[in-house]
Formats: C-alpha cells, sequence, structure tokens
C-alpha cells in the first residue's frame, strides 16, 4: 500500500475519533455542569412556593403549573387538528397536488424560527386574548402542528391496506372504516408525536415570551390560562438574564434536563414497544 | 337510509378536509401578516436605507434604522457556526454509521439525542458562565460577550441535527456499493469516504442546510451570549443578531420602532424560506438516488 494511502487512512481514522469523542465530551460536560450547580439548589420550598418580593423568597411552583397548563392546553388543541389532517392526507385525498400543497405548508412550519412564531403568536393571538397562556398555547399549536401531522401519517402508513378492504368488503361505509380501523391504527404515532411536542413546549422560550408573558402567579387551570404567566424556560431566562439569578437558573435548567431526558427515553420506549408489537 | 348515510360521508369528508387545509391556512395567515406588518416601515425609512444602512439606533432622537449589521452578523454568525459544526457533525456521523461497535453507537446516539433535547436557554445560561468569561480572559478583552461565544454556542447546537441527519443519509447506502469497492482491493476507511460519503452526498447536503436554517433561526441562546449591542461584525465584539435585534427592543417598543422590528421579521422570514427551498431542492435529490 502506498504511503498517501496509508496516511489517508490514519488521517481520517484520526478525525473520526476525535470528532466523537468531541461530541459525548461536549454533551457530558454540558449534563454535568448544569447538574452539579443546579442539584445544590434544589429543595422542597424552592420547588413549593411562590416567588414573593417581601420575603425575598423564590420559588417555582407558578413556573411549573403554568408549564404544564400549557402542555395540556397546546395538546388538546393541536391533536384533533395534526390527526385530522393526516387522516386526511392518507385516507379521503386523491388530489396529488393538494397533497403535495399540504405537505409542502407543514415542512415550511417546522422550518420557521421560533421568534417568529412569537412574533406572529403576538400580533394574532395576543392582541384578541391578552397576552395569556391560552396565546401561548395557541402559538404553540401552530408550532406542533406538522410534529404530530407527520408522527400520525407514518403510524397510518403501516395499518395494512388489507384491514381497510376487509372492513369495505363487509359493507362498512368510509367513515366507518377511518373510525374503527384506521384510527386505532395510529395510537402510536400520534403518542410519539406528543411525547415529542412535549419536549418542544418544555424547551421552548422564544416563541412564548411575547404570547404568554412572564408573570409568576399562582392560578388554577382555567384561571391560568387566561392570565399571563412564565413557564419553565421563559423563567430561566428571566432568572439568568434579567435578574442575575444564577443559582435559580441552574436549579430550573437541572430539572429541564432531567425533564428532557425522561422524554427521550420515553419516546424511544414507546417506538421500540411498537415497534414489536407490530412485528408480531 | 341510503342518502343519509351519503350526508353523513360528505360531512366527514368536509370536516377532514377543513383539518387538512389547517397547516396550509397557518403558513399562509403566517405570512400575511408577517408581510402586512413588515412593509409599512420599510416604505417609510427606504428599502436601500434600510437594508444596507450601517447604523441602528432606534431610540435616538434622531432614529436610524439600518439593519446591515444585523444582516451581516447573522449570516457571519451562521458560517462560523457551520465551519465549526460541519466538520464536527460530519465525522462523527461518518464514524457512527460505519465504523463503530454497536455498544459505542448506542451510547453516542444517546448523547446526540440528548443534545437534541437541551433547551436552548440552557444552552444560553451555560454559554453566559463558561464561555463568556472564558474567551474575556483568554483574549484579555473587557467583555467575553462577542460573535465568536455566539459562533461557539451555535456550532454545538447545530451538531445533534447534522449527525443525525447524516447517520441517516449514509445507512441508506446500499450495501452493494461498499462490498463492490472493498472487493476492488479499497480499505474500509477508503470506502466509506471515498464510496459511501458520495453517494450519501444529497442527505447530507441537506442536513448541512438543515443546520444553517436553525442557525440562523436560534435567538435565546445568542440573546444570552453575544452581548447584543448593535456594532458591525467583529470576532470579539458585542453584536446583534436579526433574531435577537426583533427580541431585545419588542418588549418597550412602539411606532416606528415597533414595526421597523416586524420589517427585520420579515427579512429573517425570507432568509428562511429561501433556505427551506434549498433544503427541499436536497432533499428531493435524495429521494431519487
Amino acid at each position: 500500500m502506498s504511503a498517501s494511502r496509508k496516511w489517508f487512512i490514519r488521517l481520517v481514522r484520526f478525525g473520526m475519533y476525535l470528532a466523537t469523542a468531541l461530541t459525548a465530551l461536549l454533551t457530558l460536560f454540558i449534563v454535568a455542569y448544569v447538574l452539579v450547580k443546579g442539584i445544590p439548589n434544589l429543595s422542597w420550598q424552592f420547588l413549593s412556593t411562590k416567588p414573593s418580593y417581601l420575603s425575598g423568597n423564590i420559588g417555582i411552583l407558578p413556573d411549573i403549573l403554568n408549564t404544564v397548563y400549557i402542555v395540556i392546553a397546546t395538546l388538546v388543541i393541536v391533536i384533533p387538528l395534526g390527526v385530522g389532517a393526516a387522516v386526511y392526507l392518507t385516507e379521503y385525498a386523491s388530489n396529488k397536488k393538494l397533497v403535495a400543497v399540504i405537505e409542502y405548508a407543514a415542512e415550511a412550519l417546522s422550518g420557521i424560527p421560533s421568534i417568529i412564531y412569537g412574533l406572529v403568536g403576538m400580533l394574532m393571538f395576543a392582541g384578541t386574548f391578552g397576552t395569556s397562556l391560552m396565546a401561548g398555547a395557541l402559538t404553540l399549536v401552530i408550532m406542533n402542528l406538522p410534529t404530530i401531522l407527520r408522527n400520525t401519517q407514518e403510524s397510518l402508513k403501516t395499518v395494512p391496506q388489507s384491514y381497510r378492504e376487509g372492513a369495505f368488503g363487509l359493507g362498512a361505509g368510509k367513515w366507518r372504516v377511518v373510525r374503527t380501523v384506521v384510527l386505532p391504527g395510529c395510537v402510536d404515532g400520534v403518542i410519539t408525536g406528543c411525547i415529542l411536542s412535549v419536549g418542544r413546549i418544555l424547551g421552548e422560550s422564544a416563541a412564548l415570551l411575547f404570547t404568554a408573558g412572564f408573570a409568576h402567579a399562582l392560578n388554577g387551570f382555567f384561571e391560568g390560562l387566561g392570565s399571563a404567566g412564565a413557564t419553565l424556560t421563559v423563567a430561566l431566562y428571566v432568572y439568568a438574564k434579567e435578574q442575575g439569578e444564577f443559582g435559580v437558573a441552574f436549579g430550573i435548567a437541572a430539572i429541564l434536563l432531567v425533564l428532557s431526558f425522561c422524554i427521550n427515553l420515553s419516546a424511544g420506549a414507546v417506538t421500540n414497544y411498537y415497534q414489536k408489537k407490530n412485528a408480531i | 337510509m341510503k342518502t343519509k348515510q351519503n350526508y353523513l360521508e360528505t360531512v366527514v369528508h368536509g370536516i377532514f378536509l377543513l383539518l387538512g387545509l389547517v397547516t396550509v391556512a397557518c403558513v399562509l395567515l403566517i405570512t400575511a401578516y408577517l408581510v402586512i406588518s413588515g412593509i409599512p416601515a420599510i416604505r417609510e425609512i427606504g428599502i436601500v436605507k434600510f437594508l444596507f444602512g450601517k447604523e441602528w439606533a432606534s431610540t435616538a432622537a434622531e432614529p436610524k434604522y439600518g439593519i446591515l449589521p444585523f444582516i451581516l452578523t447573522s449570516v457571519y454568525g451562521t458560517a462560523g457556526a457551520i465551519l465549526l459544526g460541519v466538520p464536527v457533525g460530519f465525522l462523527t456521523a461518518v464514524y457512527l454509521a460505519k465504523m463503530a461497535p454497536k455498544s459505542v453507537k448506542e451510547i453516542v446516539g444517546q448523547a446526540v439525542s440528548m443534545l437534541a433535547g437541551i433547551p436552548s436557554v440552557v444552552y444560553g445560561l451555560v454559554g453566559m458562565m463558561v464561555l463568556v468569561p472564558g474567551i474575556r480572559k483568554l483574549f484579555h478583552i473587557p467583555d467575553g460577550a462577542s460573535l465568536l461565544a455566539a459562533i461557539i454556542v451555535l456550532a454545538i447546537m447545530i451538531l445533534p441535527s447534522i449527525i443525525k441527519m447524516s447517520v441517516t443519509a449514509l445507512e441508506a447506502v446500499p450495501k452493494e456499493y461498499e462490498d463492490a469497492s472493498l472487493a476492488l482491493g479499497a480499505t474500509p476507511e477508503e470506502t466509506w469516504f471515498r464510496v459511501s460519503v458520495p453517494a450519501a452526498k444529497s442527505g447530507i447536503a441537506a442536513a448541512v442546510v438543515l443546520g444553517v436554517g436553525r442557525a440562523i433561526g436560534e435567538a435565546m441562546a445568542v440573546m444570552m451570549v453575544a452581548g447584543n449591542a448593535a456594532n458591525m461584525p467583529s470576532l470579539f465584539q458585542s453584536v446583534r443578531f436579526l433574531t435577537t435585534a426583533v427580541a431585545s427592543e419588542m418588549s418597550y417598543s412602539s411606532g416606528l420602532q415597533r414595526q421597523a422590528l416586524f420589517s427585520i421579521a420579515l427579512v429573517l422570514f425570507l432568509f428562511i424560506m429561501l433556505i427551506n427551498a434549498i433544503l427541499n431542492f436536497f432533499l428531493k435529490g435524495e429521494r431519487r438516488s
């Protein structure tokens, strides 16, 4: 073998090892750094109280609740929209051009940066609902529509054509086939889509800053949807950038990392479970 | 009975059609809102002055609205992130797709998913606490919040999308290609880089374009490490991106200043649409091959 070939092999091998090590170490460093700095700040009081200027207490219970509210509100609205669109695309649509247009629109939506969603959400929703969790949730609905749509569509494609033909053969109408055969078959896609969406909502901040605002009031669900509130990520940003409370920020960051790790694991587990089930 | 059934079917069909069209309506609405709210300020300021003006002083007594610094910062910042991130991401992807033992692939794969799941504000926070002071000490400058810090943060943030998409593209290369190359006497490394990579080139190109889109659209992480002064881009100076220009003044802006922010968003939107079109071009190439 010529010397130049040997050098090429050595060089690319070294490059690959170096790059992979760098990727792995960077991840390890970021995760470890955030956990080490963040976990000492976590306490029951931190998690279960609301911030008060009088006592100087900082608690993140309102932010946790706001995050939960906004996740619920977003999913409740986005699931019917996304699943409906996916059913239309795979079951009903006969016009190829229309399908292409809808799919192109979904792709365009997933490419738009969150700051633009925030701005448009502010114009579209914060005008009518005021700066509130509801306005934030509606903005997130548009953002997560492509995720639910695509995952549902993928799992609808795995429902065997013979099931549909069998149901039609027994005299079922189109809607009955969709309701009894097609929709039950796409549960796995919807669940995966939901998990991914929850992850995205947890991590979202730019789209919420101007739509949901950054108040820390403690509210019930419906009251909360109508009033402004910070989710965990927005609270992190405000504490770190505007107030210089880095301990609090790292505490929230540690919680977010653990949540995002759980979401990754459960998304993987759900995919595996249904793959095995479908294989049988 | 028969007509009642047909009636129901038509209604259901109509409902699903409407649900399908919601996506299209959203895209149209977003475009319409951005164009309608973005045009007035551009008209008032003048398109040349707006796009190529070198000075942004929105709160001055005689306000100036030139966004060339933001455009150039976004372009340089993205280019820098691509320059740093793509080689690392590409080499990691080749290693994971072709060479890594199963256990390593699993672990690094998990790490990459983890990296993808970290919220951008957490990247910003770590950047603020580690990178910014680090750069200040290393280069002896008064403030480490700079274009360089933003480039490094962006480079790390685009890694997962580049790695994941390239791995998928590399794994889709037919095994016959590689077998043929190996049978002709090429070593595995030569096969991966001279046969598999060229065969997966549209997928890898799409991964890079996706990274460009991510980098140019990122707001919060950049806002926390770039300093946000409206300077012309320079590696060690505080800079403002298109995204952060919108985010940093939105909360207290009014009148023409507010309208100008919408115009900046419109410019950013046009950039993103251009990138989407390029991405689609590469993805189509991938599907055809």
